[in-house]
């Protein structure tokens, strides 16, 4: 495949022979089909903004080269080195939540961006693997120290980066954060009872957004009563699939990509759905499944506690994204602007994901003392040791 | 770090050493792993919820049409049909091609253009070409082609050009009732008339069409008179209604000059403008129908109550005197049929400026007529009411109303007393429409004997129709213009109803600036110009209405209609 000898011990054919290339392939395949979609429901969209058609591919494109460097050079960091990381980038990141409060740029009502030198960055896709690192190597100390009291300070972290997120407003992003968050401290070893409260407290807080923000509250009633008002987009999303049918359009041939405007943002699933029919859109849910499945049935050999909460954080939030935003295309969930990880148009998101996935890679890297391969080894000599001993 | 380091020896270490030295991180991993397999099995039910979603999408409801498909909420195809009260068609809709481009794709802007325009004559070619040339993605070429105009710019074979399909208003009656039905825009909502009043409703679409009080029939004989007596008189304008009496249905409502609705581009503010509803108009002698009606139920004068009316009055610098002047006394029959500005003066100030005042809001001219249409005029009258207000008020001068509102508020004085608000929607006859009673049935009596008396020996002698026993007042005043009265502009009126018998109906006609003809002796007034209209109007209409005809010579009917009135002294 590539000419790189197990004996190989330089960095990359270290690298290439530890790596998770199962992880590896499908993050490649997700990458290269978000490009294909992004060619196919954006210049649509650009002609309808007066913009170039291929403004948006162009610019995805460019964002293409980096996304994967970062994933590489992630990929290859010591789970050490990661954790400082991500404690001096998220206090970065937190700082930049601040600043996008006062210099942000205005868009649609929400301040989520801010400008460095000409790039627009959202710090809040940068804080979601951040945050997670963190709280990962907080919770890992549990185990360590008895009495380390691992979930208030989680808890509390967490919380400062939720509001912060809250106030922008991005209510969407802030209830992915508390979800995957919740899940590190479930896998940590919060108690059973705690497990229950918290999930109460969530969807409490998620009744407070409904009477709290009013954008949030009409999208749910328009969710549970399609009658009540404006469910075009939605309706145009279920559209496309029907359309699309089992073959699909063909590439370029959807419609409904000319009347949505989030066509290459939140709605990519839609157009997948229509151009290219059923099973390609399937076969994204299976690479976001095994994506998925294959990360945690990775970790489940992981020995390390912190290398395994940071990594099932991360796989958490990339995999709660692609659930809510393909069940907001297929009108399971009421409507949430949420993109679909790797395959929606957007700068940030993709260096942020790419950032993610880089750690989830390095984290299960095969070494010694943290991930431990299956053993195939014969059971004799084994059971001979135990009773030896 | 001990943790981490310890695992390098866990393989080699034995099952007890490695309990003592990381006893509880293993258990916290063991509790971690458990519930790794719980989220892992979680996101793997959303997976298969969301595959299971998309077979059903893709594979079970492809080309099913989805229940609020979006297009059609945004252009909704079939605007509801207007019929009248037989069902007859007078709005509805055409599906057309309209012609667009997107200017992008078109090649050869300038050939596409001139072949355009060869094939569509009325189009401009420099603003096609310089629309064709341009940058948008979008633009309009035209609205609503004929399917002979579609077929030519299909042959045409041009690239980048396209057709939508558009509905199109169409107005089968054309000009007849255009001022009721009123118009739509592009976008296909009404913008005037019926169309505006009833939007909402029709743009639900075309499951139940709306359906009016006119009748086509009659708004035909009313329109066609009208038309005939403008030219004639050389009028600016007419404006005519005929409504029941009973049910305050508004048979036909006529204005002139007129539009057609489905050329809406080509009428002027003139002929858009409403005079039936719209316009509110001093309507002169009309009033004194209401005069006397008031003063006879207030019962301050009675049908034998005598006037003097042998000079004029001076009110300050105001003089009240009498066009067809018998300077005499004169009896409430010769007040009302010869007129008398004098004596109608005299009976206002007698019922009083509040009770007139009381009076006329109850019939309704104090507020505007409740129509279902938005070109409704607002009313005005004096403030204050003084006396003089009351006088002049008395032969119908200083207040101005709608003629849609004079035919609703003669309803009561001939129909036995009952105010029915008017309406352009038809009723269930099943129902009885809501009514007021602001006359008493002795009054509202004597009103038709004193009006088939107009027609008899009156001012309004012209407006018979032989077999209907039409009763009426005239009405001619002079219009002022700029706050002068001005004697050659005059707005002559004629308000009649028939059977006087049993009245079924009220017909109004009215002469905007009639001149007078060698036929009517140079008179422009109510009873030469208004009067044969009504009259040639009930002839036209009474049959189609099914009404009985009367035998006007008969003993019976002389005797109902027989006005005790002795004449006035000298």
């Amino acid at each position: 495949m590539i000419g790189v000898g197990r004996t190989d011990r330089s960095a990359f054919g270290d690298w290439w022979w530890t790596v998770d290339r199962w992880l590896l392939v499908v993050l490649l395949l997700l990458i290269a089909a978000g490009a294909i979609l992004v060619m196919a429901a954006s210049p649509a969209v650009a002609d309808r903004l007066g913009l170039d058609s291929f403004h948006f591919v162009r610019r995805q494109l460019i964002f293409l080269v980096p996304g994967l460097a970062v994933v590489f050079v992630t990929s290859l960091l010591p789970p050490i080195l990661i954790r400082r990381l991500a404690v001096i980038g998220l206090l970065v990141t937190m700082l930049m939540l601040v600043a996008t409060l006062f210099f942000g740029h205005d868009v649609k009502g929400a301040r989520r961006w801010l400008s460095l030198g000409g790039l627009l960055l959202q710090p809040s896709e940068f804080a979601k693997p951040l945050l997670a690192v963190v709280c990962a190597w907080l919770l890992a100390q549990r185990a360590q120290h008895e009495n380390f009291p691992s979930f208030t300070i989680v808890a509390m972290v967490a919380a400062v980066v939720i509001g912060l997120v809250v106030i922008q407003p991005d209510v969407g992003m802030a209830m992915v954060i508390a979800a995957v968050t919740f899940t590190q401290m479930f896998l940590a070893g919060l108690p059973l009872i705690l497990v229950a409260g918290l999930a109460l407290a969530g969807a409490s807080a998620a009744v407070g957004a409904y009477a709290l923000f009013p954008h949030v509250a009409s999208r749910i009633d328009r969710f549970l009563d399609p009658s009540r008002g404006d469910t075009f987009q939605v309706d145009t999303s279920i559209n496309a699939f029907s359309h699309g049918g089992l073959f699909g359009t063909g590439p370029g041939e959807g419609v409904l990509k000319t009347v949505l405007p989030d066509a290459h943002a939140d709605f990519i699933f839609a157009v997948a759905g229509e151009e290219f029919g059923l099973l390609p859109s399937l076969g994204l849910i299976v690479l976001f499944a095994v994506l998925l499945l294959r990360g945690f049935a990775r970790l489940f050999r992981e020995s390390e506690m912190f290398n395994l909460l940071a990594a099932a954080g991360i796989l958490s939030q990339l995999g709660l994204q692609a659930v809510i935003n393909m069940g907001v295309n297929m009108s399971l969930l009421p409507a949430k602007g949420m993109t679909l990880p790797f395959i929606s148009y957007g700068g940030s998101s993709m260096l942020a994901l790419a950032f993610g996935m880089g750690i989830v890679l390095a984290l299960t890297r095969q070494r010694a003392g943290g991930y431990r391969p299956p053993v195939h080894r014969p059971l004799a000599p084994l059971a001979r040791d135990g009773a030896s001993a | 770090m001990s943790a981490a380091t310890s695992h390098t020896y866990d393989r080699l270490a034995g099952p007890r050493e490695r309990i003592r030295i990381d006893g509880i991180a293993k258990q916290a991993l063991d509790t971690g792993r458990v519930r790794l397999i719980a989220v892992a099995a979680a996101f793997g039910l959303c997976f298969v919820v969301l595959g299971a979603r998309l077979v059903d999408l893709t594979l079970l409801r492809a080309g099913e049409p989805i229940a609020v498909a979006p297009a059609v909420r945004v252009a909704p195809l079939a605007r509801g049909d207007i019929v009248d009260r037989n069902g007859l068609l007078l709005a509805t809709n055409l599906k057309t091609a309209s012609l667009y481009a997107h200017p992008r794709k078109v090649l050869d802007p300038h050939a596409s253009a001139a072949a355009i325009a060869r094939v569509l004559p009325e189009i401009d070619l420099a603003d096609l070409q310089t629309k064709l040339a341009s940058d948008r993605g979008f633009v309009w070429i035209k609205r609503n082609l004929t399917p002979r105009e579609q077929d030519a710019v299909n042959r045409l074979g041009l690239p980048g050009v396209g057709f939508m399909d558009e509905p199109r208003r169409i107005y089968p009656q054309g000009r007849l009732a255009a001022h009721v039905l009123g118009y739509t825009g592009v976008d296909n909502h009404g913008l005037s008339g019926i169309e505006k009043g009833f939007d909402e409703t029709l743009m639900e679409g075309a499951g139940k069409p709306v359906q009016l009080s006119i009748d086509v029939r009659v708004q035909h004989a009313l329109w066609e008179e009208l038309q005939a007596a403008m030219v004639l008189h050389r009028a600016i304008g007419a404006a005519g209604v005929v409504m029941d009496v009973q049910s305050g249905e508004l048979l036909a409502v006529v204005s002139l000059p007129d539009f057609d609705p489905n050329q809406i581009n080509e009428a002027t503010a003139d002929q858009l403008f409403n005079r039936a509803t719209l316009g509110v108009y001093e309507m002169g002698s009309t009033f004194k129908a209401f005069t006397v009606a008031a003063a006879l139920e207030y019962r301050t004068a009675d049908l034998d109550r005598v006037f003097d009316a042998s000079e004029p009055i001076k009110v300050s610098r105001y003089t009240i005197k009498d066009d067809h002047a018998k300077n005499r006394w004169l009896s409430v029959p010769e007040i009302f049929m010869y007129s008398s500005n004098i004596g109608a003066a005299k009976m206002a100030l007698e019922v009083g400026g509040t009770r007139q005042r009381d009076f006329l809001r109850r019939l309704g001219f104090l507020s505007k007529a409740p129509l279902e249409v938005p070109e409704v005029g607002q009313p005005m009258w004096p403030q204050p009411w003084r006396d003089i207000n009351t006088m002049t008020v008395g032969f119908g001068h200083g207040i101005a109303v709608s003629p849609v509102q004079i035919a609703a508020a003669f309803s009561p004085l001939v129909n036995g007393g009952l105010m029915v608000s008017p309406t352009l929607r038809k009723r269930n006859p099943a129902v009885d429409p809501p009514a007021e009673r602001v006359l008493s049935s002795e009054t509202s009596e004597k009103l038709r004997r004193l009006m088939r008396l107009v027609v008899e020996k009156g001012t309004g002698s012209r407006g018979a129709a032989n077999g209907w026993l039409v009763g009426g007042k005239t009405g001619t005043a002079e219009k002022a213009v700029n706050g002068v009265y001005k004697r050659n502009a005059l707005l002559s009126s004629f308000v009649s109803s028939f059977p006087m018998t049993d009245p079924r109906y009220v017909v109004i006609a009215i002469l905007d600036e009639p001149k007078g003809i060698k036929e009517t002796h140079n008179f422009a007034t109510g009873g030469w110009t208004a009067a044969p209209v009504t009259g040639r109007v009930i002839a036209r209409i009474a049959p189609v209405l099914a009404v009985d005809p009367v035998n006007e010579k008969s003993d019976e009917v002389q005797r109902s209609m027989t006005v005790s009135a002795r004449r006035g002294r000298n």
